[in-house]
């Protein structure tokens, strides 16, 4: 039995792209965290503008119909909608395997205990580190810890499936063995170890994000040694850091190609920092079924298959392994979304991202830049006073 | 990498489910993050996984369908069942 992978659609003759696998639904940006690694877009959309419960139990069945397996119930905290109950519920009724993607804030057991008995497949809970003090610094909210702690408890005790999601950064990177044990202690299945990814906040937050090149090995290393250690007690899934990379990940599995994203008010993105690249056109499930826009939407079809590629990607034979990496990173940092991702070896700006690292990584006294409602980048510096930056 | 015992009643735990996919036309093994695409005879495996059966039984069931042999039936089945057991995808219990 192996891992899915979509066959590649051929370039010659324009043929339909295969079904999405997975459909991540950003229910709402509200959030009662504002970690600075934030992975949403630095505007964030309005309550006022979310999608409402019809309208999404509509994508939903769209989905579901097109072939989409796993529906990640996301945001922000998607428990901070109401309607979440009854939007789980209805996923579970057309089919889709749902996993609830949250902060296990602002959570009562009631509405956990309803989500279990609306058929809730699996929860993935976020921690921000191993010890509370520093998890709550990282999370802008003290005592978040404790409650993500009991939150967990009661995930068990509803007999869930439980993963713990760290995003490591410069402030965690050193505790991951603790990370991981503490994952195992709340009683997890399964732990990403994801490095942070460097677009919307988390890009505004680069320099006291950015752990040293001897961190990640040292990072990855461990990682290694645990999944030996753990094997059949807990999954350890790895996002690597794309900075210190020599190859680039194929991100989101091939644009257009595995997944799709809708955002609060509804617009389809095939990535979820598609939006940084500024010309492109999206499309609203509010103006066109799902199955249209995924399948002939321009922003989908604007760097689906390898027919957009330049140079060195071209003629690489890893093409399509990696499908030239990420787009939004390859605009960040060169300039040209057409270009290959910098995190590859093969890059004339390969030179340039690894720079940016090691100048980043440098120790600094500047806090985090908390994510807010309405905080604008530049905003709301907040100093640490632990310093997490190596001697 | 331990043995799977003979006695264990393995089942899918609550978060993978088996599922036929209409729209590809094929069975998977769905799984928080993953997606597994089972062969036919891993989709009888895994339908005879229900938390009575014994390993020795969900064997024997196989060795009398297929008419093959049961050393070698018993050697496929534990091997694949260790497999998903270690990505947390088979309660062995």
């Amino acid at each position: 039995m192996n891992d899915m992978t979509v066959p590649n659609p051929s370039e010659a003759t324009r043929v339909a792209p295969p079904a999405p696998l997975g459909m991540l639904a950003e229910l709402t940006h509200r959030c009662p965290l504002s970690c600075p690694y934030c992975s949403n877009p630095v505007e964030l959309d309005k309550r006022s503008g979310e999608l409402d419960t019809e309208t999404w139990k509509r994508v939903f069945s769209e989905a579901a119909a097109m072939g989409v397996l796993h529906l990640h119930l996301s945001g922000g905290e998607p428990t901070a909608r109401k309607d979440i109950v009854e939007l789980t519920a209805h996923a579970v009724k057309v089919g889709l395997y749902t996993n609830l993607i949250t902060s296990g804030i602002g959570v009562q057991r009631e509405k956990l205990e309803e989500l279990a008995n609306a058929g809730l497949d699996h929860v993935q809970l976020s921690i921000q580190d191993a010890e509370s003090d520093n998890a709550d610094k990282i999370a802008g909210l003290k005592g978040a810890h404790e409650k993500k702690r009991i939150f967990a408890g009661w995930v068990l005790e509803l007999g869930m499936p439980l993963t713990i999601n760290a995003v490591i950064h410069r402030g965690n990177v050193d505790n991951i063995e603790a990370l991981v044990n503490m994952a195992l202690n709340f009683g997890a299945r399964r732990v990403e170890i994801a490095h942070s990814q460097y677009y919307g906040w988390a890009l505004e937050n680069r320099k006291t994000l950015m752990p040293t090149r001897e961190q990640v090995m040292k990072a990855a290393e461990t990682v290694e040694r645990l999944r030996e250690e753990l094997q059949g007690k807990l999954v350890i899934d790895a996002v690597v850091p794309d900075y210190y990379a020599r190859r680039p990940k194929p991100c989101v599995g091939g644009w257009g190609r595995q997944s799709l994203n809708v955002t609060p008010q509804g617009k389809v993105l095939p990535c979820h920092a598609a939006e940084t690249i500024t010309h492109l056109e999206f499309d609203y499930v509010t103006e066109k079924s799902l199955s249209e826009i995924w399948t002939n939407g321009s922003a989908f079809e604007a760097y689906r298959g390898t027919s957009w590629m330049k140079e060195p990607c071209t003629s690489c034979p890893r093409k399509e392994i990696d499908f030239g990496g990420c787009r939004c990173q390859a605009l960040a940092i060169t300039g040209d979304p057409r270009n290959a991702d910098p995190a590859c070896s093969l890059s004339p700006f390969h030179a340039k991202i690894t720079a940016l690292a090691i100048k980043d990584a440098r120790p600094t006294d500047e806090g985090y830049v908390y994510r807010r409602f309405g905080a604008k980048p530049g905003q709301a510096r907040v100093e640490i006073t632990r310093s997490n930056a190596p001697a | 990498m331990t043995d799977v015992p003979s006695d264990a009643t393995p089942k899918l735990p609550r978060g993978v489910r088996l599922r036929r996919d209409e729209v590809r036309n094929e069975w998977l093994l769905l799984a928080p993050e993953r997606v597994l695409r089972p062969d036919a005879i891993a989709v009888k495996v895994l339908e005879l996984c229900d938390g009575a059966r014994t390993v020795d039984m969900i064997v024997e069931e196989l060795a009398s369908a297929y008419a093959a042999p049961r050393e070698q039936i018993d050697g496929d089945v534990k091997k694949m069942l260790r497999d998903l057991a270690d990505k947390r995808v088979l309660d062995l219990a």
